[in-house]
């Protein structure tokens, strides 16, 4: 990926009115060809890195002012590069701005993320938020402080450090104020970062660490325009798409005649396989899409597995090997546990389906898009329309919660697409339920296989592990990987993903157990072919993975005949591990030995997310009704550590979110298909959770660190907090079910036999 | 033309009749609070009243509304003024990315605009059809609370707050 060189010019000359060219260009450093291993939020890829040694983000954005600025009306602004996606990271780094900037939250502005304002981040992905911008953001704030405070002492010929920065201005200790407003000039932070910062210190927090109400809920709650689906500029028309069948099928013919002549249609428009139809009105849109989906005639092909089978399909797939660990001893095993587990392909189901605004003007195509990454996009779609890349803009507007790569990117090249057609005019897209079910790349079917020796007090000497996943990432990037993109004339091909083994895993992401076994050995069986289609889902392979580690462990301790808790605490030696799980068993009033009423049971798990970001541990009680296998959550409590705390509210509500979301899909969800169609095409083909079988309240602490770094927290609770259901469950029938979702029939079944 | 009463107001529109309402309120009256979420009436999110009960107005043509009271959360309070349901949803932070809570609020207010005493199970019950897929749930619930009891000492107080509106 390249960096932001040409965003950057052009966020210059919409900000100051001056095309920085020759600026922005001298300014990157000789190291600019730094390049590491990207992260998730990277796609995996190596990426540029302008500054290596600055902190989060200012990596590949070092310049201040592309973070913060100070107008000289004093108003200051908020630069990030991730999207709100409902996890409130509008709301986190408008704190961590204020707090360093001395400025109040109320009073400071954000600019989100938008491919001519905004620095390039990647993708909003992986929990990097408050990690990677949260971190620039705090840094740049405090620089830029500093900055102005020096500017006051030069002013009023006094020391810097007898200067104190507060609301907005600097003031001295004789009373002198002078505003940031009457001390900025642009040029000031025109500058690169510093790799240290004077940092606010925890102790001294006035905002950080206080829960913070989130800036969009009072909008979202009283039906302001607070989506992208809410959109309504003047001129807009609607659009919507025609998918094909089934993934394999081609437009064979279509007579678009009768649609044409349908009051209130604009267009109809048809690029190869690619069919979309525009009209001043939705419903007349609607059901233009819907009589041309009846017109159209499709050649269709098997290209699915079909269910039946599943896992052994999975695993007769072609596959590269990648090692995770390998740290295999010699040991003495007094016995040798092995368990397999399998899991559906699962689906993002976001409630709204995917919309995008597109609109052509002056040769320039601006999307607006829920998409979770701008610049990607950006990229993406202008290969596609096969235009320059200063011909596409994308800007970031809410949608519907997407919890990964879900029909985003896909909404937004339709949108693209269809603006072709009608310039000048705004074109809204929305997918239809079914087409968001059947077309949203999945979260892969996958198979994991334990053997796990142990000594003869029961404890684990040698932890072998495989893992059978598609890679978990196929967002754009190429063009390809846009959905609409195959179907055109001349469509372009999905890139197919290779094998990488990375620090924060993808199908193997927390495949390595943060138990400290003595020898082990684990390996992800990589399958490169991909039946259906796949990318990333909250977690990636993380929830499979910990579902998979965390069901072992309780068999482990049941077989060594120890406590749970007890059991994995004899095997952790993070003592920020065995913090969370000390708390959360106490929250619980955890007891070793605790006996459950009849059908109830307690279940118990820990992970730490791609084991470098937050910690998390749950403990549950369900209550399940053998005759019907019908599972309800009576309570849960849980811990987690996210080092330094932005909004301790915040990630309370992303872990209890985790945790339900987690549940939903441990016992209900899987997508269906025979060997051509996807099956699961609404929420009866594809049921999630519902009220009745949650409890009233999840309790969330959240372990104060202070002075130490961020860890995203957004997707820590999803391993832990499936697993912790699965061993209630198990605790309650007996009888261990390996094969996901535990549906009410396995739990029926299981229970009874037991 | 379609005559319609939204949240008090006469309106009307120009749609076909057979246009469920939710694209009149989203396309033709700027109403934004009701969301397309499945055009099946399976999940909730376009959720708003007719004549107190609640209805997928996803589903629900708008020919069979002339002479009916609808109510969309817009009708519920405003930004500057929020009605307790949506008072109660901001104070429990009762949202993630927010997109099923208009249904949400306007399924609950159905449920205690005839009975805000409803208990925890009869909320659960009566919240059933409606689907969160980000795992609000237990925040919704107590937001629904919240406003439940909000709307209690309200009803109870009838006295006190028309003589302030008089004072």
């Amino acid at each position: 990926m390249k960096g932001p060189t040409l965003p950057d010019v052009s966020r210059r000359s919409v900000l100051l009115g001056t095309g920085s060219l020759v600026l922005a260009f001298s300014l990157r450093p000789a190291s600019a060809q730094t390049t590491v291993q990207g992260s998730e939020a990277q796609n995996f890829e190596q990426v540029e890195q302008a500054a290596p040694d600055l902190p989060g983000s200012l990596k590949t954005n070092p310049q201040l002012d592309s973070w913060i600025r100070i107008d000289a009306d004093g108003s200051a602004t908020v630069f990030t590069g991730k999207s709100e996606l409902g996890q409130g990271i509008k709301t986190a780094v408008l704190q961590i701005a204020a707090e360093e900037l001395k400025v109040p939250f109320a009073e400071l502005k954000l600019i989100g993320p938008d491919t001519s304002l905004s620095p390039n981040e990647g993708y909003t992905a992986g929990s990097h938020s408050v990690q990677d911008s949260g971190t620039a953001i705090r840094n740049a704030a405090a620089q830029v402080r500093e900055i102005l405070i020096a500017q006051a002492a030069g002013r009023f010929n006094l020391a810097a450090d007898t200067l104190k920065a507060e609301n907005g201005a600097v003031i001295a200790p004789d009373g002198q104020r002078a505003t940031y407003g009457e001390l900025i000039a642009a040029e000031l932070i025109q500058v690169q970062a510093q790799p240290t910062s004077k940092l606010t210190p925890t102790d001294a927090f006035t905002v950080m660490g206080t829960p913070q109400q989130r800036i969009d809920i009072p909008g979202k709650v009283t039906g302001a325009p607070a989506y992208v689906q809410d959109m309504r500029p003047d001129g807009m028309v609607h659009g919507r798409v025609v998918r094909p069948p089934s993934p394999g099928a081609q437009l064979r013919g279509i007579d678009t005649s009768s649609v044409e002549a349908m009051p209130g249609v604009l267009k109809v428009v048809k690029n190869g396989s690619f069919l979309g139809v525009l009209a001043e009105k939705e419903w007349v849109a609607i059901k233009a899409m819907r009589t041309l989906s009846t017109l159209a005639q499709w050649t269709e092909s098997p290209t699915l597995p079909g269910m039946d089978d599943l896992p052994q399909k999975l695993m007769a797939l072609p596959q590269e090997d990648g090692i995770v660990a390998d740290d295999r001893r010699v040991v003495n095993a007094a016995a040798t546990h092995e368990a397999m587990f399998t899991k559906p392909y699962q689906m993002h189901g976001s409630i709204g389906p995917s919309c995008a605004l597109g609109v052509l003007n002056d040769g320039v195509t601006t999307v607006w898009s829920h998409t979770q990454g701008v610049y990607p996009d950006q990229k993406a779609i202008a290969e596609m329309l096969r235009v320059p890349i200063e011909q596409v803009r994308v800007i970031h507007a809410e949608g519907s919660g997407c919890y990964g790569h879900n029909a985003a990117d896909d909404a937004a090249a339709d949108a693209a697409l269809l603006a072709q057609a009608l310039p000048g005019r705004p074109v809204r897209l929305q997918l239809m339920r079914e087409q968001e079910h059947a077309w949203e790349p999945y979260s892969p079917g996958m198979v994991t296989k334990v053997r796990a020796s142990t000594d003869a007090e029961g404890n684990v000497v040698d932890w072998t592990y495989e893992v059978w996943s598609n890679s978990h990432n196929t967002r754009p990037g190429p063009a390809g990987n846009l959905l609409p993109a195959r179907y055109i004339e001349n469509g372009f091909e999905l890139q197919t993903p290779e094998l990488k083994i990375t620090p924060e895993g993808n199908g193997d992401r927390n495949s390595n157990p943060l138990y400290a076994f003595p020898s082990r050995h684990v390996v992800w069986h990589f399958l490169k072919e991909m039946p259906l289609r796949v990318s990333a889902l909250r977690g990636l392979g993380a929830y499979m993975n910990v579902f998979s580690i965390e069901n072992t462990m309780d068999d482990l301790a049941a077989a060594a005949k120890v406590d749970s808790v007890e059991y994995r605490l004899r095997h952790l030696q993070d003592e920020r591990a065995r913090d969370v799980v000390r708390k959360t068993a106490e929250m619980f009033g955890w007891k070793a030995g605790q006996v459950a009423p009849q059908n109830h049971g307690y279940g118990f798990a820990f992970a730490r997310y791609k084991n470098l970001a937050a910690y998390c541990a749950v403990a549950m009680e369900v209550k399940v009704e053998p005759e019907t296998g019908r599972v309800r959550i009576l309570r849960a409590s849980s811990a987690a550590d996210a080092g330094e705390i932005v909004n301790p509210d915040g990630i309370a509500n992303q872990v209890q979110g985790g945790i339900v979301q987690a549940a939903s899909w441990t016992l209900y969800e899987g997508v269906t298909f025979n060997d051509t169609r996807i099956t699961s095409v609404d929420w009866s083909t594809y049921p999630i959770m519902r009220f009745d079988a949650l409890p009233s309240k999840i309790d969330v602490e959240v372990i104060p660190r202070p002075g130490t770094p961020f860890l995203g927290a957004g997707e820590c609770s999803q391993g832990p907090g499936g697993s912790a259901l699965a061993n209630a469950i198990t605790h309650a029938i007996g009888k261990r079910i390996f094969d996901l979702p535990l549906s009410r029939e396995k739990i029926k079944q299981a229970a009874t036999q037991a | 033309m379609v005559a319609l009463t939204v949240n008090g107001q006469s309106r009307e529109v120009e749609a076909d009749g057979d246009t469920p309402l939710l694209y009149v309120l989203r396309d033709e009256l700027q109403l934004h609070g009701a969301k397309y979420g499945c055009g099946l009436g399976q999940c909730g999110s376009c959720t708003v009243l007719v004549d107190g009960e609640a209805v997928f107005s996803c589903v629900t043509p708008v020919m069979l509304l002339e002479g009916r009271e609808i109510t969309t959360v817009e009708g519920l309070g405003t930004i500057e003024s929020p009605g307790p349901m949506q008072a109660a949803f901001i104070e429990e932070q009762a949202a993630q990315c927010g997109y099923c809570i208009p249904g949400m609020m306007m399924r609950a207010q159905a449920l205690l605009q005839r009975n805000p005493g409803a208990s925890d199970e009869e909320i659960v019950a009566h919240m059933e059809p409606n689907l969160c897929r980000c795992g609000t749930h237990m925040r919704i619930l107590a937001a629904i609370k919240r406003a439940a009891s909000q709307m209690q000492t309200a009803s109870n107080k009838p006295a006190a707050s028309n003589q302030e509106r008089a004072g």
